[in-house]
């Protein structure tokens, strides 16, 4: 399997074998479109559902048991309201404090009673009362301004990095396209929303932008000399560097995602509810979609943005009409696009062959 | 660099067992609040502040108390609001308390002119001097009050400022210390003059109510020494020095808190640019508090001491009462005082902070277990285990012995994340969350892509026909433009959500940029020398099936004749070795290390004729061609020639 593999690889990077992603964009558009069409419905009608630490619940504190036995607390609060998770702490050695979301007043009287029954206390030594939100709006707002700025800059330092900003703009569209979609589906699984969850949500908006920025590092290699030639278009250009680092895509993600799943089945088959199968389940969805937006949109979308531009455009009908023109006795040079694509690893210059410059080089030592 | 590598490491980790030796860090990273427990102060609002609880002040206050955490370190605290007046802080670990204060003292800070200075005792009638008496003489005080921290020493400790005629109003029964001070009789809270001429006016302020109050405190004993809310602004004040050392009545408040823009600690500056042994606090004071600051010190730099003395209470108790000697206009001032290092720290970063709306007081301070059971650590870290050994296999796959390089770098990254997070978890107080374990996990993967990236950009160059020698040089050249630029995305990132968050995901950006920075350290200075080294053993250089740079795999047909440059052509079976191609340009390298079985059909070891090596090009050529006729299709790339373009390379 490995053999075949790395002679996929060979032919993807020779243009042997090559899948046209940019030309056929618009399909994989539609793909990532009904993907975000179903993200957004999941988000406006199960919707997320934040936790304790962001809404707030009731607490229960229950004092100077005998035994502070977690577990029982734990399945006490749980035959009251079944589809909470309780946080249990033991404060001061002797008590013991149960935070829950918001439960109805009914409810928090039947919690209380049945802490005090499991526990063997007086009524009195259990108390219930009201916690605000730990991650309150302060927090989220602090955290929604330094995405913000954070946007900006690397928006300016792609622009910068690539010499142009479409580059820029088609990093955050994918950026924006991921985010949507893992937080879309993280909504639909129903879990609750916690401060690991959030964490895994702003890892995912760094890896995203690193799997972007290592493609688009190859496709602006490639066409750094795209004006230079008559042989290839653009497009073709950035399909070739599509193609070339696919598997690097595909054997980063698999090293990324083993970790990230091997937490994810203890966590959510072995641990049950918490910080691990949170965490885990935001980032599995977010790199999954990282890795193929940084394939299938990132590049075609800025090879659209591109072929906007007017110098790429005339380019691209003057190769179009070129290889319409020489189509015939010399069948080699006359074939459709990727034909032409798969030969060439590298890019033409004319009079590239000539002068010093094409002679072997004696490395100075 | 390898050396680099070694000498970081060797430093780090020795810098962990001297401090565990000799100074308190300890050998493990220390844990946050979910894995660890910690400590959990809950506060309740003082009594008089009852009325002015709202939700909002509340919110107010918890935003306070976290800038002030977070300020302190990384750890990360979990800070509630309880029952819609309490504040719940839980902090990790058994804090210190310098950050217990951080979080207990509502930090009210208010500039008063002092207007009567004395020694900490109770007036009695043995100490006349120290007492209120109007003295006709106001040289008269002995320097036992001597209270002196800091700058006040220069004031002397004048009791009264008797200079002044209108300075003799208090009633002399009130006053005298012949009576006693707990005079059966109340005295009187009424001011001798109907307004204040200045907030420095003794007249005005001292009432013979006042007066009792300043003669009966005893600022020796510590209870009175406890703080609390501050007095009335627009009236004067008794309170005790800082230490214990002296007593005050003030003037009401000419400058507040919220007039300091920012305030910084450090150690004092001499003008000569020398720096003193000694803590200060720097404040610089907003636009609306500097004209404050320049009249109240044009008014105090004209008067005779002790007035020309400000005090600054913190919580109502005095922490400095520097005498003003000229006129301050650019709204700058320094505190000085009995200052630690970690004191000053605290107390400018309170002030820089602002004050607690309200005045808190500490209801109840307990321990508190985790809220994540072990398991979910032990748990987590399986899982993590579990996962690297996938990623193991997974790389041995797909590039056997390099997999290799990929682990060694793997575990050096693990080695060396370790080390800075205990050195960090000592210096900076950081703490390891369970979110925190989680995300060092999924560094792996972003670790492990800048090696991904490093070893396809390899491949890529064999396919091109490089050896393997110039092919590490070159891929190690392309690969590290990509590898800085997305490194940089990630620590950017990292940069600008530590600076702009707090709480959780000051922690987590933490993190990130740490392990970005170290994923840097160790493609630079391990891994890229490690192939360079490789790259010249015979193993690896001849491609060797199991090295994961067999050429052959890589769809350089070792049975075609090539061209590779310098008039020398390889080819032919595999058992002459000509997997490695002749140095065609900076293999000298691998060339000489490994000597390879070359078969140069042009002869001449590298002295020929430019005709010699035009013939032996065509020669490969033409044999190149046949080949292509019968297995057209069959192989990757053709001759490097074609493989790479002419006047495309580098």
């Amino acid at each position: 399997m490995a053999a075949g593999f790395a002679q996929w690889g060979n032919d993807l990077y020779t243009g042997r074998r090559s899948y046209d992603i940019v030309g056929k964009r618009r399909r994989w558009y539609a793909v990532s479109a009904v993907l975000l069409l179903i993200s957004v419905v999941l988000l406006i009608t199960p919707g997320l559902n934040p936790g304790i630490e962001f809404r707030g619940g009731s607490e229960f504190t229950v004092s100077d048991v005998d035994e502070v036995d977690q577990g029982l607390a734990t399945r006490t609060v749980q035959e009251v309201a079944p589809d909470e998770v309780p946080r249990v702490t033991t404060v001061g050695g002797d008590s013991l404090r149960i935070q829950t979301s918001q439960l109805e007043q009914q409810q928090v009287q039947q919690v209380t009673d049945a802490l005090a029954t499991a526990f063997d206390v007086p009524e009195q030594q259990v108390t219930s009362n009201y916690i605000g939100p730990a991650w309150g709006r302060d927090v989220s707002q602090k955290a929604l301004t330094g995405l913000g700025v954070f946007l900006l800059f690397v928006a300016a330092v792609m622009t910068l990095y690539f010499r142009n900003w479409r580059m820029a703009v088609a990093a955050l569209v994918a950026l924006a396209h991921d985010l949507v979609i893992t937080v879309g589906l993280y909504s639909g699984v129903g879990w609750e929303v916690t401060p690991a969850t959030v964490i895994g949500f702003l890892t995912i908006l760094g890896y995203s932008l690193y799997d972007t920025v290592v493609v688009f590092d190859k496709v602006r290699e490639n066409t750094a000399d795209t004006l230079d030639q008559t042989r290839f278009t653009y497009a073709e250009k950035a399909n070739l560097a599509v193609n070339q680092t696919l598997v690097r895509s595909i054997n980063t993600s698999v090293v990324a995602l083993l970790p990230v799943a091997s937490i994810l089945v203890v966590g959510a088959f072995i641990l049950g509810a918490g910080t691990l199968r949170d965490i885990a389940l935001a980032l599995f969805v977010g790199m999954v979609v990282g890795t193929f937006s940084s394939v299938f949109i990132a590049t075609p979308f800025e090879v659209t943005l591109r072929e906007r531009e007017p110098r790429i455009r005339e380019h691209t009908a003057k190769v179009l009409a070129l290889r319409a023109g020489t189509a015939g006795p010399d069948g080699d040079a006359g074939e459709p696009a990727l034909t032409g694509a798969q030969r060439a690893t590298g890019a033409l210059r004319p009079g590239g062959h000539q002068g010093q410059a094409a002679q072997p080089r004696r490395k100075s030592r | 660099m390898l050396v680099t590598l070694g000498v970081v490491l060797v430093a780090i980790f020795a810098t962990i067992l001297a401090g565990s030796r000799w100074g308190d860090a300890e050998l493990t990273p220390s844990l946050a609040l979910d894995l660890e427990g910690g400590t959990q102060v809950i506060l309740r609002p003082v009594a008089e502040a009852e009325g002015t609880v709202t939700a909002e002040t509340i919110d107010q206050a918890i935003g306070v108390i976290r800038q002030r955490v977070d300020a302190s370190g990384v750890a990360e605290a979990e800070i509630t609001s309880q029952g819609g007046s309490n504040i719940v802080v839980a902090l990790p670990g058994r804090p210190s308390e310098e950050t217990l204060d951080l979080v207990r003292t509502s930090a009210q800070m208010e500039f008063r002119p002092v207007l009567v200075m004395g020694a900490p005792t109770p007036t009695a009638e043995t100490d006349p001097a120290a007492s209120a008496a109007p003295a006709p003489d106001a040289s008269a005080a002995p320097a036992e009050g001597d209270a002196a921290e800091g700058e006040t020493t220069e004031g002397e400790t004048a009791v009264q400022p008797a200079t002044d005629a209108t300075a003799d109003p208090v009633d002399p029964a009130a006053a005298d210390p012949a009576t006693s001070p707990a005079a059966a009789e109340e005295p009187s809270d009424e001011p001798a003059t109907a307004e204040p001429t200045s907030p420095s006016d003794i007249a005005h302020y001292v009432t013979p109510a006042v007066q009792a109050r300043f003669d009966e405190l005893d600022c020796t004993l510590p209870e009175n020494r406890t703080g609390g809310a501050p007095g009335a602004a627009d009236a004067a004040v008794v309170t005790c020095d800082q230490t214990g050392t002296a007593k005050f009545i003030l003037g009401p408040v000419e400058i507040e808190g919220s007039d300091i823009d920012t305030a910084t600690s450090g150690l004092r500056q001499l003008p000569s640019g020398a720096t003193t042994n000694e803590w200060v606090v720097s404040l610089e004071f907003t636009s609306g508090g500097t004209p404050k600051f320049t009249e109240t010190t044009t008014r105090l730099a004209s008067q005779a001491p002790p007035l020309n003395q400000f005090a600054v209470v913190l919580d109502a108790l005095v922490i400095s009462a520097p005498s003003v000697n000229e006129v301050i206009p650019n709204g700058q001032a320094e505190i000085s005082g009995t200052f630690t290092r970690d004191s000053a720290a605290a107390l400018a970063n309170q002030l820089s902070f602002g004050s607690l709306p309200i005045s808190f007081t500490v209801q109840s301070e307990e321990q508190i277990s985790a809220t994540l059971g072990s398991e979910q650590l032990r748990n987590g870290l399986l899982a993590g285990l579990l996962g690297l050994l996938l990623v193991v296999v997974y790389s041995l796959l797909q590039y056997r012995a390099l997999g290799l390089v990929t682990v060694a770098s793997l575990v050096i990254a693990a080695v060396l994340t370790y080390g800075v997070i205990t050195l960090l978890s000592w210096w900076q107080g950081y703490r390891l969350s369970l979110p925190g374990v989680a995300g060092l996990i999924v560094a792996i993967g972003i670790t492990a892509d800048s090696f991904i990236v490093y070893f396809e950009r390899i491949r890529d160059e064999l396919r091109d026909g490089r050896s393997l020698g110039a092919a590490v040089d070159t891929g190690w050249h392309r690969a590290r433009r990509t590898i800085l630029a997305s490194d940089a995305v990630n620590l950017l990132a990292a940069v600008v959500l530590y600076f702009a968050a707090v709480g959780g995901v000051r922690g987590f950006a933490f993190t990130l940029g740490l392990t970005t920075l170290i994923d840097l350290l160790v493609v630079v200075c391990f891994t890229h020398p490690l192939m360079v080294l490789l790259s010249r053993t015979r193993f690896f250089s001849q491609g060797h099936p199991a090295s994961g740079l067999d050429p052959k795999r890589l769809g350089v047909d070792p049975s075609k004749v090539r061209y590779v440059g310098r008039g020398r052509v390889v080819g032919g079976a595999r058992d002459g070795g000509p997997t490695e191609p002749a140095p065609a340009d900076g293999a000298d390298v691998a060339g000489l290390s490994a000597q390879p079985r070359k078969q140069p059909v042009a002869v001449g070891a590298g002295h020929q004729t430019i005709a010699e090596r035009r013939a032996a090009a065509r020669a490969a050529a033409a044999a190149q061609d046949t080949t292509d006729a019968t297995e057209d299709g069959a192989t990757g790339t053709d001759a490097p020639g074609t493989g790479r373009p002419e006047g495309s390379d580098r």
